[in-house]
């Protein structure tokens, strides 16, 4: 027994291949969602009237004064970052006609909870909408372990799609 | 007709002056906006490296109020955690759990003082490869369902379960190095190599040494397969074999070989956990050779901050006596989240514990917080 675990190891230790926790750099990410045909960012600079309800999605303050974004269409793309267990979380997620087309971690800085990360999680928020009162109208199933990594992840879907119907690319706006 | 034409140029006139105004205009306001994004720059780039500081505090802490039939109602702070976490490099961090238990600890001459103050976690952690990483130093042990996650929201009952508590025996931290990582999406692993338990008379939450001056004649060979391969669901199976659990002090061999294995299944609002765990261990011949325990546990969330919970649980620390000294539970209760890292509980619990013939019934409150 004690030769197999020293045995496995070595394996591990010999066989490790350098790889980063940048799973998209956030610039390719914007670049897919436009196929290349990438609008100029816009701006949604953090009103009083919107931070009262961003502070009740997130839990806390936002930490900047303006959002960027790039929109096209009835479409809005965000790079939105939270922090999970103790580092921030890039994620990018795609709008479009009000619901989430598409939620991607883009970084991943946890030591542990990176499943989060696989399309087995993220597409639970495919064709998720928002309610009137700022909650995702699907629930969403977590990873054990990760709670705080898919919290995070959570408040930043239901922030950008909170975010989007502040832009003109709504379809209420 | 001369006047017409002097009106027509008047107007030209004055309309190159308003152009030229208006021109000017825009360019001051062009200018206005670039100093504002410029400084919301600034001012975003400072906030951002304040935020962002290479050492972390957290914690987590429970108060426990236990009624429970023929002994005196209790009161108890029974942990106040912290973590301190550094981070050297994107890929060198440091990470750290100190515990104070029962709220107090005195210096008394026969150690009967009650509380602990305890060392649970201190490690550092190489991402030596983007989906795997080394540990060094002192960590938990990677078994089980509560070992390594306990924080008081991530869990249903006021007290932890005591399969988890009395055989695995959560929470068991050793010191050592571990390796774990991703093998493919959704499938984990962890191999560690630590120092172990200290018994000799097959007493498994007894043996804990806690790396105090840890006795490592011989060491604690752990191996778990994790699959969390779909949202909502875990399953994951621990082995762990030391040569000798009482670390050469007994004259016969004291093989200890740990098997447990658990699912973890959440579908919308309903859940469901079952867990078992068993030891073999040669050598003796208390009973204690064999120990096991299992337990199942049905969860229904009525709301994202409230849930209901059951859980059936039998262990026994000498499964191999010829009597039965099985210890069965049911408990009963719910959690109520204020807030995602605050918690209220209550349950009611019914042990039947047939080693001592004696039953435990009451109830419990507690309010638990992780930061």
């Amino acid at each position: 027994m004690r030769t197999l675990f020293i045995s496995c190891f070595l394996f591990l230790l010999t066989h490790s291949v350098f790889a980063d926790t940048i799973f998209k750099e956030p610039k390719q990410f914007i670049d897919e969602t436009f196929q290349q045909k990438v609008p100029k960012p816009k701006v949604i600079w953090l009103t009083k009237k919107l931070k009262s309800p961003i502070k009740k999605i997130l839990n806390h303050k936002y930490r900047t004064l303006r959002v960027r974004y790039w929109g096209q269409h009835n479409k809005t793309a965000w790079i939105l970052e939270e922090t999970g267990k103790e580092e921030p979380i890039t994620v990018g997620i795609i709008i479009s006609n009000n619901h989430i087309e598409k939620v991607q971690i883009l970084i991943y800085r946890e030591s542990r909870g990176g499943e989060v990360r696989y399309p087995f999680f993220t597409s639970q928020f495919n064709k998720t909408h928002l309610t009137n009162d700022h909650k995702l109208d699907k629930h969403i199933d977590g990873i054990t372990g990760a709670t705080l990594s898919v919290n995070a992840i959570k408040k930043l879907s239901r922030l950008a799609l909170f975010l989007h119907q502040q832009t003109p690319f709504s379809k209420n706006h | 007709m001369m006047t017409s034409l002097s009106n027509v140029t008047l107007a030209a006139t004055d309309s190159e002056e308003m152009w030229n105004t208006i021109k000017k205009q825009q360019a001051q306001i062009d200018a206005l906006n670039a100093k504002i994004e410029a400084t919301a720059d600034a001012m975003e780039s400072n906030s951002s490296s304040s935020s962002q500081s290479k050492t972390t505090i957290g914690g987590y802490g429970e108060l426990h109020y236990n009624n429970i039939k023929g002994k005196d109602a209790a009161i108890d702070f029974h942990r106040f955690v912290l973590f301190f976490g550094h981070k050297f490099t994107d890929k060198i961090k440091f990470y750290s759990e100190f515990e104070l238990e029962h709220a107090l600890v005195k210096d008394t001459d026969d150690g009967s003082n009650g509380g602990e103050v305890e060392l649970e976690q201190a490690f550092i952690d190489f991402n030596y490869a983007g989906n795997h990483h080394l540990k060094a130093g002192l960590f938990l042990i990677p078994v089980g369902i509560i070992n390594e996650t306990h924080e008081p929201p991530t869990f249903y009952g006021v007290e932890r379960n005591n399969v988890e508590k009395q055989i695995i025996p959560a929470t068991w931290w050793e010191a050592g190095l571990g390796f774990n990582g991703e093998i493919s999406p959704g499938l984990q692993y962890d191999v560690a190599i630590t120092s172990g338990l200290n018994n000799t008379s097959g007493s498994i939450r007894s043996g804990r040494q806690k790396v105090a001056k840890a006795t490592a004649e011989d060491l604690a060979y752990t191996a778990r397969i994790k699959w969390t391969g779909v949202a909502g669901m875990e399953f994951a199976t621990t082995l762990q074999y030391q040569t000798d659990l009482s670390q050469g002090a007994s004259t016969t061999a004291n093989s200890a070989l740990l098997i447990e294995a658990h699912a973890i299944v959440n579908m919308g609002k309903f859940g469901i956990k079952a867990l078992y765990a068993q030891w073999d261990i040669d050598g003796l011949s208390n009973g204690a050779e064999e120990q096991n325990g299992y337990y199942i546990e049905p969860t229904f969330k009525i709301t994202d901050s409230f849930g209901l919970f059951a859980r059936l649980s039998e262990y026994d620390k000498t499964a191999a006596s010829s009597t039965d000294t099985s210890v069965e539970q049911f408990d009963i209760g719910f959690n109520y989240w204020p807030h995602e890292n605050v918690v209220i509980k209550f349950d009611y619990q019914n042990q039947d514990n047939n080693a001592s013939n004696s039953t435990a019934k009451g109830y419990n409150l507690g309010v638990g917080y992780n930061f």
